[in-house]
């Protein structure tokens, strides 16, 4: 049986930045949601169930804040779900907002969130505690050591250079002046991120993600209400999840089932959602992708992972501006993560302007007459994976 | 207006049980200054570092293997300046799977230098600190043909960044 088809009718967005001293935690919830529910025409009385996107506690520094944040979305005598995969939590949050209604059990779904991640006075402590206490703890492993490993292992096996790496962060940070909800919207040099310093290698600063501070949210609705209610939607025509196995060191080594290079459990994911959707061809049917890349290596593997290009082809497809804003297929329009990562919300947002662009809502960053869009959400270790295919 | 801003800190106590397979997998690092992995039967793979069970059949491990002290280098990472550290993931000898450990003994001043000796494939020996504690700072890796002595422990407490 083919499971009901799923719109997305209201979209809203914080102004992202460093820090929003004006607005606590679960004001700043509010915020997304408020913009969502205007942007759909809809009321909190029209909602039939809230699906949370918050990313581990820590970050945050309140435990679990949905607790906090259940005013703030208006749950109260709602259906109410915390959703957390990590990086992935906002990209699951919407696929479970989707998993409401395609069951049939609900007409609106909000799907709200916030971070403020530059609250935290260390964001790589807090996502050490991530690895386990027995056997890898102790070693210096965070979410930016662990991807410098794979710029290495990417290196090694494409080429990958230092160079690459520069290319991204330059187009990202291009399409982010664009953007008025981007975070980092400074246009930068190939020389500026060349010159910045190593994180760690070959991660410098400029190929790393801020810790972002706002709010986001989207509203849900069945084909039956929306047409009921005349409203204006893009389609959920794909879904997809896909998870690869804890230790970072069986994806090294002899008989690996996966190289830590690349994003193979996320190519699994985007089969499955291209499947759904009924896309044979990826390279050819999608117009726009936002793509979760924290750092300008791995929207290399992200982009390998979608399909559109064999493993390692698209460091030359990026030399020839195949994935820039006015190339063949855009990738993060929008600046993506490398330009604004309030963490339990980023996934959401690549989501969210993959909606915005198949609706042709997407202001100045617009992939001119896109109506097929991807987007995709990457948590934990390099772990967990959710993906979407978006139809106007 | 003023805005207020509150300092909060979580420092929290854990004593946490690595249970029967790591205890083992410690216990002789810690006596022996030797590395064991844990073999799945039905794939054959050797696991290091060593656990109870296959994720890939969820079925026990069966046995004890050592495996080292040689491996070559599967990934690395470095930082620079301050404090200058490098570590990432060696595939040691009879292993299937790589382990996680500090490199040592390598000039990491020029960053496009120190990348060259520690490239992936790079041959590399297991070194043991004289005082060990049972925890996998007990042990680090140098480049294989300059083998230094025994040293001092990395300690038992992550190493912060920068």
């Amino acid at each position: 049986m083919k499971p009901p088809r799923v719109g997305i009718i209201g979209i809203g967005q914080s102004e992202f930045k460093a820090r929003r001293d004006d607005a606590n935690y679960p004001e700043l919830v509010r915020e997304g949601v408020t913009l969502a529910l205007a942007d759909a025409k809809r009321e909190l009385k029209d909602v039939d169930a809230v699906v949370y996107s918050l990313a581990p506690d820590a970050l945050l520094g309140i435990g679990n804040a949905e607790r906090l944040g259940v005013d703030a979305v208006g749950a109260r005598n709602k259906r109410f779900m915390r959703i957390n995969t990590g990086g992935a939590t906002g990209i699951s949050s919407v696929i479970t907002g989707w998993t409401h209604i395609a069951s049939g059990e609900c007409d609106v779904v909000l799907v709200a969130g916030a971070d403020k991640v530059g609250e935290s006075g260390d964001s790589q402590t807090i996502l050490n505690k991530i690895w386990d206490p027995t056997y890898e703890r102790a070693l210096p492993l965070g979410t930016i050591t662990m991807l410098a490993m794979s710029a290495v292992r990417a290196m090694h096996k494409y080429g990958l250079t230092e160079e690459d790496m520069a290319r991204v962060t330059v187009k990202n940070r291009t399409n982010a002046a664009k953007n008025a909800k981007a975070h980092l919207r400074k246009v930068v040099t190939m020389q500026d991120v060349m010159a910045s310093r190593y994180i760690a290698w070959p991660i410098k600063l400029l190929d790393a993600c801020p810790q972002s501070s706002g709010g986001a949210a989207v509203v849900m609705a069945s084909e039956k209400y929306i047409k009921a209610n005349k409203l204006d939607a893009v389609w959920v025509s794909g879904v997809g999840h896909c998870s690869e196995s804890y230790y970072m060191g069986d994806r090294m080594g002899r008989k690996i089932m996966a190289d830590h290079a690349d994003a193979h459990a996320l190519a699994r994911s985007f089969e499955r959602s291209y499947e759904m959707a009924g896309i044979k061809n990826p390279a050819k049917q999608v117009h726009v992708a936002e793509l979760y890349a924290p750092f300008s290596n791995t929207e290399y593997h992200a982009i390998e992972a979608t399909g559109v290009c064999k493993l390692g082809g698209s460091l030359v497809m990026m030399r020839e501006g195949f994935f820039d804003l006015g190339g063949k297929i855009p990738v993060n329009p929008s600046g993506g993560t490398l330009c604004t990562n309030a963490i339990a919300v980023s996934a959401l947002v690549r989501a969210a302007e993959v909606a915005l662009q198949v609706w042709g809502r997407a202001g100045e960053h617009q992939v001119k007459g896109a109506r097929v869009g991807i987007a995709s959400g990457n948590g934990g270790d390099h772990q967990f994976f959710g993906t979407m295919v978006i139809e106007s | 207006m003023e805005l207020i801003k509150r300092k909060e800190s979580w420092n929290i106590g854990y004593d946490h049980a690595l249970g029967e397979t790591a205890s083992y997998f410690f216990a002789q690092v810690r006596d022996n200054a030797q590395i064991y992995g844990r073999r799945d039967p039905k794939s054959g793979r050797v696991l290091v570092p060593p656990r109870a069970f296959s994720d890939q059949t969820l079925e026990p491990t069966t046995d004890w293997v050592k495996v080292g002290p040689g491996g070559r280098i599967e990934a690395f990472t470095k930082t620079l300046p301050n404090p200058p550290y490098a570590f990432g993931y060696v595939l040691l000898d009879g292993a299937d799977t790589a382990i996680g450990g500090f490199f040592r003994g390598i000039d990491l001043s020029d960053p496009a230098k120190a990348a060259k000796q520690l490239a992936i494939g790079t041959r590399v020996s297991t070194r043991f600190a004289d005082e060990r504690k049972g925890s996998v700072l007990d042990f680090w890796f140098e480049l294989e043909g300059k083998r230094g002595k025994g040293g001092k422990s990395g300690g038992d407490t992550a190493v912060g960044y920068e």
